[in-house]
């Protein structure tokens, strides 16, 4: 796994709450992962923060899983 | 229209005494102490260096982390203060209309801590806003209302009271006026403040309202005593369930006092001194008395706001002479602010708390710090110095005062059918 996705997994295990089992690449955010709206929009910020990168809104409504934050940040990420 | 009767059935505590009830009943009969240095942040450099903290507080034992991480510690103080006192008393599914059963509570800052934070990160920024989703829920003060009426589906009136000092005060008024209107059968009462961060300490030190004897902060709250010099600030919660007389009955719940009045004015003089003669605490006593139906010479003993400031003791004890007479020397005064120091929008909830259990085990809590007299006082009143005292207490009257002006008190009397 590349560093991005290792990072991406610790951010979601540690705002969320969850296992690390349980952060597959195709968990879904809010139905698999027990996120709310607003802790999708601090996770998305929390990318930010730490890739160094400025996600527009219309980006980040396209970022519901896993797997699409980790495969828009290995696309992003300076 | 006939006004309801309205009792106590439940009681929960965070203080700086103890993280129970009990635990905190028993510091105040035994004149402890909540004061110590600042653990929440180094304070080194600031004028006050010690505060009364909750202690052995780990969020961890009440809160999922994710959970947690989404509450300000105020709001934090009120859930587990509020668990306590709903699973003392004893509402359970099917014995309460959910609909019926609201929450007023009182904090008199709300998410300091958190507002602080956010306001420190965006500063040490480039100027792009990088505010977390849940800066604003997290700080403002009615969350905590919201957050104990999501943890127990209480769907009745909810909403959060905000007059500084006051502030529980005014959400215990509130939710005793609204059982006897008859417009809920149970409120989740109180107060929550967590204000010991450095905006917090830093604040009330330019106010020069702390004290600032840094070398013993375990006699720093010292009220009516010649050297007072300031308040200590605290930390921590009270809840307590109010519940219609007969809705109590029905269930077979304990019932720990009555609640007869509520009382409230203002000083409409300054922004942060009481008023010289105490014009506003004296109204305030005379208003709840009334409303309480009762005579001045039926009171047996005075939770006190009596922050050890200078000039706010003063003002009370005048107050209070100018309202009681004679009887003023009957009756004993307390403030157990000496103890726990001063809880802010908290402090009313707690002393509600003390004079409800005063009232029980008729045991009135003492006024410890006290070295040498002052000559303001007439030495013929009774404020309980450094000891508890043993004696009937039927009926207790709290006083709270908060900047601005706000003054609230309430009365509890042991329950005659």
């Amino acid at each position: 796994m590349s560093e991005i996705a290792e990072k991406v997994k610790a951010i979601i295990i540690d705002k969320l709450g969850v296992e690390e089992s349980e952060v597959t690449p195709e968990a879904s955010f809010t139905n698999d992962l027990g996120a709310d709206s607003l802790d999708t929009v601090e996770l998305i910020m929390e990318f930010e923060k730490e890739f160094n990168v400025s996600i527009p809104d219309d980006q980040a409504e396209n970022i519901a899983t896993v797997g699409q934050a980790i495969s828009y940040l290995e696309e992003h990420a300076k | 229209m006939e006004l309801k009767r309205v009792v106590v059935t439940g009681l929960g505590a965070l203080t700086p005494l103890g993280n129970t009830v009990s635990e905190y009943w028993n510091g105040l009969v035994n004149g402890v102490s909540g004061a110590a240095p600042i653990t929440r942040f180094d304070a080194s450099k600031f004028k006050t260096q010690f505060a009364c903290e909750v202690k052995g507080y780990d969020p961890e034992n009440y809160f999922e982390r994710k959970e947690a991480r989404k509450m300000d510690l105020f709001s934090q103080f009120a859930m587990v203060a509020a668990d306590e006192a709903v699973a003392d008393s004893k509402l359970t599914e099917g014995n309460y209309d959910p609909d019926r059963v609201g929450v007023i509570w009182g904090s008199g800052i709300g998410g300091l801590r958190t507002f602080q934070e956010e306001c420190v990160n965006f500063a040490n920024g480039d100027g792009t806003p990088r505010f977390n989703p849940f800066f604003i829920p997290k700080m403002i003060a009615d969350i905590s209302a919201g957050h104990i009426s999501m943890k127990h589906g209480f769907r009745g009136p909810n909403f959060v009271t905000v007059s500084a000092c006051a502030s529980a005060t005014n959400a215990i008024i509130d939710s005793f006026n609204y059982i006897r209107l008859g417009m809920a059968d149970v409120v989740v009462t109180g107060g929550s403040e967590a204000a010991v961060t450095e905006a917090g300490i830093g604040g009330f030190n330019a106010l020069k309202a702390l004290s600032e004897r840094n070398d013993s902060p375990e006699t720093a709250s010292r009220p009516f005593d010649k050297d007072r010099d300031g308040f200590v600030l605290g930390e921590g919660a009270g809840a307590l369930i109010l519940e219609e007389y007969e809705h109590a009955k029905a269930r077979g719940a304990k019932i720990y006092a009555e609640i007869i009045g509520g009382g409230m004015s203002a000083d409409a003089y300054h922004m942060t001194a009481p008023h010289p003669e105490g014009l506003g605490a004296l109204n305030v006593m005379k208003n709840v008395l009334r409303d309480a139906n009762i005579k001045p010479e039926e009171v047996d003993y005075i939770n006190v706001h009596g922050t050890s400031t200078p000039l706010g003791d003063i003002s009370e004890v005048k107050a209070i002479q100018s309202v009681f007479g004679d009887h003023a020397y009957k009756l004993n005064i307390g403030s157990t602010k000496s103890m726990t120091g001063h809880l802010l929008g908290a402090a009313g909830a707690i002393e509600a708390i003390a004079s409800i259990m005063a009232v029980r085990n008729n045991i009135v809590p003492p006024t410890i710090n006290h070295f040498t007299d002052d000559d303001s006082f007439d030495s013929r009143l009774n404020f309980t110095f450094n000891k508890a005292q043993e004696r009937e207490v039927k009926v207790a009257m709290s006083n709270t005062f908060g900047f601005g002006g706000h003054n609230t008190s309430v009365i509890f009397r042991q329950l005659n059918d």
